[in-house]
């Protein structure tokens, strides 16, 4: 049985599916965090149920590609039955998507997500009156905690196997003799339309002017093109107002009609949380309290990372020298034994120590809604760059890692400002990146130079931003954000997306790093690293940097925190200062963070931004990388 | 008074008259229950030519100035 969660965006589709699921699915209070969907398959009583969780949409017209996707699956894919889930403290404007829903004639159930959020406010819903004005199931829940969630899924199962739809609600008379007249003439016309969607749907579609089904009647200059018109117009001199408004305000005064009569107003109860946003939103305490969660972020984060960093090294450390007791150095068992410790060593002491607690921090300030509040706040700040508020969330999205950054700009509406995110997203110094600045700089030099690097990154970004969205002088379409409640965030669910997005790297990097110390450890055995380091020697020479650096910099291509522990392998000590000085360390870091994306990255932005624009950003980030070392080198 | 969204003062409440703009703009904010004849209440405005923010039907949302200049409303 096929069931898909459709509703709107931060209803928590993701939380219901990451309940069945096991944390699949990154949740995260901000609407439009689900950019792709997802799907599980979980055994349910007697049948094997697959699940699928698809991207938030307000309403079945698609503005975004996130929403877009969305349909396109609705509409596309055979599916058992729709699970609606619905923020309940949002319920008069959720229930405009579940008309919607209900139009296609779909079996569906209605999940009343957050239902004690709702009370909370002081809503308190007739579930059994909606149930029946709706003509399906209405289950209520509180995912987070997972509670309802059993059964919703005994009542969906139920609906499945008896395949039974809900009731279509009508709109006003005339308005309806409209749809009724021009779905006549469609079935007379196109009785084999290429959706298979019911002919009322298709009708309202039409009179709503959406262009996903317009377009293919234009092109083919179909009479019924010209009959939709006719009938746009009819409406139009009726209300005196744009048709596609008609049909919208109908829906939004039933959905109304709906909340009024099953809804009893009683008293919201405040709580302290409520009060965040006379701090976190305010027009001067808001920018202050920004600064101040960020500098501690980092401050904790780097010093967590340096208590745990220095005894894992140095544990490691001395692991080297029993290796060379037992096997015999300058064999090459040894170099190959040697540099998989030098590997691991890396990824364990060096990488973890920064990674957790960044990880977690971000985690923590998702959930709790704080990233809609910076779009908020820096949206005029952005609007100087061409772009607008919403982009902020795939630049905060990237402090984490590129890659989902990247799919998080389709959240932007067009696709010049998805572009210019994406470009600039690439130059944010992820996790991997901030392991770097950490080890390196805060960890050699001091934690001010790291800050300082941060400061240099955005500043940097700002100029590129600007350079980027004067080549491509469009106007930003501008901005329009739901900023949800604040929730409080549950550590369980913190935990378990720290660890999800950590999965990747201990999955993904780990083995790339033995593999790469392997490699490197045969390169150095065999000499031929003196080629590549020749090869490479433009560049290190031009930075002033050793010319070992050369083979880093190869392996900081296929994952960057790369770069770094090879360089401790290829200088031959993790006392990287003995050999190098502040100016070399400061320099590398810098190229580094800016100089051509990780391979996965250049992987999404090919799918995403196309191969032009992909080998553009390539060529553009390997450009601002030379520019910026050299002046590193010279200047600090 | 009639006047657009963005020059409307915080904690002030007014009732939206029409949206102009194209059909992207007008389907956009309808999804968010910003429609003709809804109430709402400015909360927030931010600082150089930011964003509005505003209650709606309960909710809070987040307009750009450009945006916010393209809903007419009456001052109740």
């Amino acid at each position: 049985m096929k069931i898909a969660l459709m509703g709107q965006p931060n209803s928590g589709k993701s939380t219901i599916f990451n309940h069945v699921a096991g944390y699949k699915a990154v949740t995260s209070n901000f609407p439009g965090k689900t950019v792709k969907y997802e799907i599980s398959k979980f055994k349910f009583l007697d049948q094997v149920i697959e699940l699928v969780d698809l991207p938030g949409t307000y309403s079945l017209t698609s503005f975004d590609l996130a929403e877009l996707e969305a349909r396109k699956y609705l509409l596309n894919n055979k599916i058992d039955v729709v699970v609606n889930v619905l923020d309940a403290s949002l319920l008069s404007r959720s229930l405009e998507l579940t008309l919607q829903l209900l139009e296609l004639k779909l079996p569906m159930v209605v999940c009343l997500n957050m239902i004690d959020e709702a009370e909370r406010k002081g809503i308190r819903i007739d579930i059994e009156k909606l149930s029946k004005i709706l003509g399906v199931p209405v289950v209520p829940a509180v995912a987070v905690k997972g509670k309802g969630v059993k059964e919703l899924f005994s009542v969906t199962n139920q609906i499945g196997k008896e395949k039974k739809s809900g009731k279509v609600l009508k709109f006003s008379k005339d308005v309806e003799d409209i749809i009724i007249q021009l779905s006549a003439q469609i079935e007379k016309k196109e009785p084999d339309q290429k959706f298979n969607i019911p002919i009322r749907f298709l009708a309202l579609k039409y009179l709503e002017n959406d262009n996903f089904f317009i377009e293919d009647l234009e092109v083919s200059g179909k009479k019924i093109f010209e009959k939709v018109k006719h009938y746009q117009n009819l409406l139009k001199e009726s209300h005196g107002r744009h048709s596609d408004v008609v049909i919208s305000s109908e829906r939004h005064h039933l959905s109304m009609s709906i909340y009024e009569s099953v809804v009893l107003l009683g008293k919201p109860h405040k709580s302290p949380i409520d009060y965040l946003d006379n701090v976190l939103m305010h027009p001067f305490l808001g920018y202050i309290s920004m600064g101040l969660i960020f500098y501690l972020f980092f401050n904790l984060v780097f010093s967590v990372g340096k208590m745990v960093e220095e005894p894992l090294l140095d544990y490691f450390y001395r692991l080297i020298p029993l290796v060379e007791k037992s096997i015999n150095p300058g064999t090459l068992s040894f170099s190959i034994i040697s540099g998989i410790i030098q590997g691991l060593a890396g990824g364990i002491a060096i990488v973890l120590p920064y990674l957790f607690p960044f990880l977690l921090g971000l985690a923590i300030l998702e959930d709790l809604g704080y990233l809609p509040r910076i779009a908020f706040l820096l949206d005029a700040f952005l609007h100087k760059i061409g772009l607008h508020g919403k982009a902020i969330i795939p630049f905060i999205l990237g402090y984490g890692c590129t890659v989902p950054a990247i799919m998080a700009t389709r959240i932007l509406e067009s696709e010049r400002d998805r572009f210019i995110a994406s470009v600039l997203a690439t130059m944010i110094p992820c996790a991997a990146r901030m392991t770097i600045i950490f080890a390196l700089v805060a960890f050699y030099i001091s934690p001010q130079a790291a800050l300082a690097v941060y400061i240099l990154n955005i500043i940097v970004i700002i100029i590129s931003g600007k350079v980027l969205s004067s080549l491509l002088p469009e106007v930003t379409p501008g901005m329009i954000l739901e900023i949800p409640a604040y929730h409080i965030p549950s550590i369980k669910v913190a935990l378990a997306k720290t660890w999800l997005r950590m999965k990747e790297f201990i999955f993904v990097a780990w083995p790339l790093l033995v593999i790469g110390s392997t490699v490197l450890s045969l390169l150095k055995y065999y000499e031929a690293d003196l080629i590549i380091n020749q090869f490479f020697s433009p560049i290190t020479m031009l930075l002033g940097l050793p010319i070992v650096v050369g083979t880093t910099l190869v392996f900081g291509i296929l994952r960057k925190e790369l770069s770094m522990l090879m360089l401790i392998q290829a200088i031959g000590t993790n006392n990287v200062i003995s050999v190098m000085s502040a100016t070399q360390i400061m320099t590398f870091t810098i190229f580094i963070i800016f100089y051509i994306p990780c391979v996965a990255t250049i992987a999404v932005l090919w799918k995403e931004i196309g191969s032009r624009r992909t080998l553009f950003t390539i060529a553009f980030t390997f450009v601002v990388a030379i520019v910026l070392g050299t002046i590193t080198r010279f200047v600090y | 008074m009639v006047m657009t969204l963005d020059k409307v003062k915080e904690n002030q409440k007014v009732k939206v008259i029409s949206i102009s703009g194209g059909w992207g703009v007008r389907q956009r904010l309808g999804c968010l229950g910003i429609q003709p004849g809804d109430m709402i209440t400015i909360k927030r405005s931010a600082i150089m030519q930011g964003p509005i923010l505003i209650k709606i039907h309960g909710n809070q949302v987040a307009l750009g100035r450009g945006v916010a200049g393209r809903v007419l409303v009456e001052a109740m």
